[in-house]
């Protein structure tokens, strides 16, 4: 290949997506007096985040006078089955009140409690009511205010609809990356002093998921192929309430929201089943117990006939599920032809969320790499085993904000950084691969590959596992990624927005995940949180200190199991109380 | 009845021009017209160029005109067309390609608004803010705005006139409502509304709030206050005209 022509573009700060968590690290950096380049998949505003519905947890016990940091730590790690980072857990307890009533200072709108204050709504296993959320479109709220806040602060730049696919390093440090514009197939340059990767998650990997087409692990593989380190990568949320029917809508999310104002979950024969599960929280247990409940009755032939189990708020008055739950409410009268004031709807479990990802410092979102830092939902160690509603948004504030001011700091300390030199091999080799299946007409097609890969993780790294199912999975996995690398772009050889192209290059990402995935789910031989196990059903105590660690090795990739460092007391104290519990003194 | 197949024309083509392109494609129970374009991608034409994230009427990505009206594809079930429908490009933005179109002045334009201005006072204040709902409720109906350029599309003043260096079109005029009416913004952009916004180009013809997914009144809500706003400071033709025949006052009471 000759030598391939792309533009350069030079800045301090390069964040890869915007999400919540690039915008609010974009932001950090320019405020801390760098410039700072933000390049996404998709238009600006149209990230992952938009669809974040519940609300935002934050300990600011508007609601419920007795809630506060130290409960809200305490929920988020027993939630996480204790294998959470315990110091991100602490800080993210502690800051996230002021990152939202900093979003509220930068022009967000809260619904209100009759004192004036942001009100707080109930959601599963938060002790006391914490998610400050304007309806049921917290998400949207959060990144209308955060691009606002962007674009007019002095020296963010965006690119959008760019896709980054090579992270560039230069003697063990990342420099800089590669991307392509969606629109024309033209090549960029990034040249920068530190890198901030907020790409999101991976839920595309499997056929039924709440996630976009953007959610293809791209941020994990970059990392990952530039040396950083994965974490707990077995751990990925179904979220349990997702729609089954049409089939068009299928994974669709129906936000907690729902079970938090009050809806129930029953089965085909009308039981509440939840009570044989969590008699105590019932419908508010955390995710991972509803997700197996709902999947162990569906099995059980309970279930309805689309597959799923019905989620009842009905018996609410019509106008308060119209006010509280107005997406909801037209999602399925406009989708499924269904009033969700008068009819229950169809739910079953939907690949949702990562706790897994890159493993980073809890301080400063740094990974192992220099001058990379993570943040958002691909940086793992906030959320454990299992995530608690309403957490990521508050973690994309928080870690957003941290890692956005670390890389400042980082640039600002090596001002040579996006000088230095590169390996131009390094360079052309990327480019090479990027451009490969548009010279083969006759490979496999992408979307072909992506729904065989959807499959083998469906069947294969399900809610409930076991070594058999992933052993054969893994080798399926293989097997897709030599296929991969042939594949071609679906037949057309356009550089011009160019879709089957696109999804060719994702496919390597996907796998990355997908193999990290099962080879730490291999490992991981006991059940905890999201991590259910058919052949070994019991949690492990001795493993509740360990975290799986994946990465590159010369012989491939391998997975390794780390200690956690020891609690200390005044934390592991928190975890020995108890709280009172929350009774609503009345119904708003 | 049950269709058992659809009649899908695509308009395929770039800025050079194009054409619609017959697809046949299989059809399943409560299938959205993003289903059907997706599926002719991951079948049948796989550089077919089209937008999407959320799949539920929830970003605001997949805009396009569904037997010329502008429509979310998301949100547009296909057993309204009996069979048969055609999809193309928003026709107020230049096409990049097939259904993409370059919709970059939109962010432009959002660019040139100043942002949310609170007041030193409450700045300075270390106590947090307290707004009661029925006035976060004033604003919440224009927060809701997706963006998809819907409105922006079929705004005659965009779409016939080509006047988008004179009026910044219905979009901005919700987001400028959202400001203006947010119960802590303190910032007068009465003068932006005059001049680069310019909000006298509207005619209140309300066709963008007929289209709008989100339901916001964009003209009864947005547009007319903010004219009436104006009432005081500047002569506006069209919001004269509008008093006269009754037009509704949502005045912003004084803080
Ligand atoms: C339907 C739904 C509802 C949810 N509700 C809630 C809720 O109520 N509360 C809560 O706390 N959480 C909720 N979540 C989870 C939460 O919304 C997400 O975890 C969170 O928004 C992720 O944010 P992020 O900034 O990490 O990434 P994202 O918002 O996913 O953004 C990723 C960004 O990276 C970009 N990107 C990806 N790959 C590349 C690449 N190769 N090159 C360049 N850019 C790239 C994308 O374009 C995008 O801009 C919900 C999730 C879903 C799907
Ligand atoms: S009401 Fe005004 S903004 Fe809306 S379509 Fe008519 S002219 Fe355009
Ligand atoms: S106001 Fe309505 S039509 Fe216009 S961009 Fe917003 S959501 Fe779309
Ligand atoms: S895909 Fe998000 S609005 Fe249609």
């Amino acid at each position: 290949m000759t030598t391939a022509s792309y533009e350069t573009v030079e800045t301090d700060v390069l964040v890869l997506g915007a999400g919540g968590a690039g915008l609010r690290a974009a932001i950090a950096a320019a405020e801390a007096g760098t410039r700072v380049m933000v390049v996404c998949k998709s238009l600006l505003g149209k990230a992952h985040t938009v669809m974040a519905e519940g609300g935002v947890a934050a300990a600011m016990h508007n609601v419920a006078y007795q809630d506060s940091w130290e409960v809200h730590f305490a929920d988020t790690m027993k939630g996480g089955k204790l294998i959470n980072n315990w110091r991100m857990a602490e800080i993210h307890a502690k800051e996230s009140p002021d990152r939202v009533l900093e979003l509220e200072r930068w022009g967000a709108i809260f619904d209100r409690t009759w004192q004036g204050r942001i009100h707080q709504r109930p959601f599963g296993a938060h002790t006391y009511p914490r998610l400050a959320h304007i309806g049921d479109r917290t998400g949207l709220e959060l990144i209308r205010t955060l691009q606002d806040r962007a674009v007019h602060t002095a020296g963010v730049d965006v690119h959008m609809e760019t896709t980054a696919f090579k992270l560039l390093t230069a003697d063990g440090r990342v420099v800089g990356a590669l991307a392509y514009r969606r629109s024309d197939g033209s090549l960029i340059l990034y040249r920068c002093s530190a890198l901030v990767l907020a790409s999101g998650g991976a839920g595309k990997m499997y056929r039924v998921t709440s996630n976009s087409w953007e959610s293809t692990g791209d941020g994990i593989a970059l990392a990952y192929d530039a040396g950083a380190q994965l974490r707990d990568m077995e751990m990925v949320q179904f979220h349990p309430t997702g729609m089954v029917w049409p089939a068009g809508v299928r994974g669709l999310l129906v936000t907690e929201g729902v079970r938090g104002e009050g809806g129930v979950l029953k089965n085909k024969d009308g039981e509440r089943f939840m009570e044989r599960y969590d008699h105590e929280r019932m419908e508010l247990s955390s995710r991972d117990v509803v997700a197996r409940a709902i999947n162990s009755e569906v099995i059980a032939g309970r279930g309805t006939p689309h597959g799923g189990v019905y989620l009842d708020i009905s018996h609410r008055k019509p106008e308060f599920i119209k006010s509280k739950l107005p997406s909801m409410y037209e999602q399925f009268l406009k989708l499924s032809k269904v009033d969700i004031t008068k009819q229950p709807m169809e739910v079953a479990p939907t690949l949702h969320y990562m706790m897994a990802g890159v493993r980073v410092e809890p301080e400063t979102g740094a990974t192992n790499v220099p001058g990379l830092y993570a943040a958002g939902e691909l940086a793992a160690g906030l959320h454990g085993a299992n995530r608690l509603g309403g957490n990521s948004l508050s973690d994309l504030l928080v870690f957003g904000k941290r890692a956005g001011e670390a890389a400042a700091a980082a640039s600002k300390g090596n001002p040579k950084a996006a000088a230095a030199k590169l390996d131009q091999a390094q360079v052309e080799q990327a480019i090479a691969e990027l451009m490969a299946p548009l010279d083969r007409p006759a490979g496999e097609n992408p979307y072909k590959l992506q729904a065989e890969i959807q499959d083998v993780m469906t069947a294969h790294a399900p809610i409930v596992r076991d070594a058999a199912g992933l052993q054969a999975g893994l080798e399926k996995i293989l097997e897709l990624q030599a296929r991969a690398a042939q594949c071609g772009a679906g037949g057309s050889s356009s550089l011009a927005f160019n879709p089957g192209w696109h999804t060719a290059r994702d496919l390597r990402s996907m796998l990355v995940n997908a193999e990290a995935l099962l080879r730490s789910a291999l490992e991981r031989k006991e059940s905890r949180g999201a991590h259910a196990r058919s052949d070994y059903p019991k949690t492990d105590d001795q493993l509740a200190s360990v975290n799986y660690i994946t990465k590159e090795t010369p012989h491939g990739m391998s997975v390794e199991a780390v200690s956690i460092p020891t609690m200390p007391s005044h934390l592991a104290e928190i975890l020995q109380r108890s709280y009172a519990t929350y009774t609503p003194e009345e119904m708003e | 009845m049950e269709l058992t197949s659809l009649d899908l024309k695509i308009w395929r083509g770039d800025a050079k021009g194009g054409d619609l392109v017959s697809y046949r494609v299989p059809v399943r129970e409560g299938m959205v017209v993003l289903d059907a374009v997706l599926w002719v991608q991951a079948n049948m034409a796989s550089d077919l160029a089209v937008r999407w994230n959320c799949k539920a009427a929830k970003c605001g990505s997949c805009s396009a005109e569904i037997d010329g009206f502008p429509r979310l594809m998301c949100k547009t079930p296909i057993d309204e067309y009996g069979g048969r429908l055609s999809v193309g490009p928003m026709k107020a933005f230049p096409v990049i390609k097939d259904l993409v179109t370059d919709v970059s002045w939109n962010y432009q334009v959002n660019k040139e608004i100043p942002p949310f201005t609170p007041s030193d006072k409450d700045l300075s204040s270390s106590e947090p803010w307290r707004m009661q709902q029925k006035d976060v409720e004033r604003v919440m109906e224009f927060r809701k705005c997706i963006e998809c350029f819907l409105c922006q599309d079929v705004c005659h003043v965009l779409r016939a006139h080509d006047l988008k260096g004179a009026f910044q079109g219905p979009r901005a005029m919700v987001r400028i409502a959202s400001l203006e009416m947010h119960p802590k913004d303190v910032l007068d952009r009465r003068p932006l509304l005059k001049g680069k916004a310019g909000i006298g180009y509207c005619n209140v013809s309300k066709c963008c709030t007929e289209v709008c997914p989100e339901h916001i009144h964009i003209t009864d809500n947005a547009i007319i206050p903010l004219k009436e706003r104006m009432d005081d400071v500047y002569f506006d033709p069209v919001r004269s005209l509008v008093n006269r025949l009754g037009g509704r006052s949502r005045k912003r009471p004084a803080d």
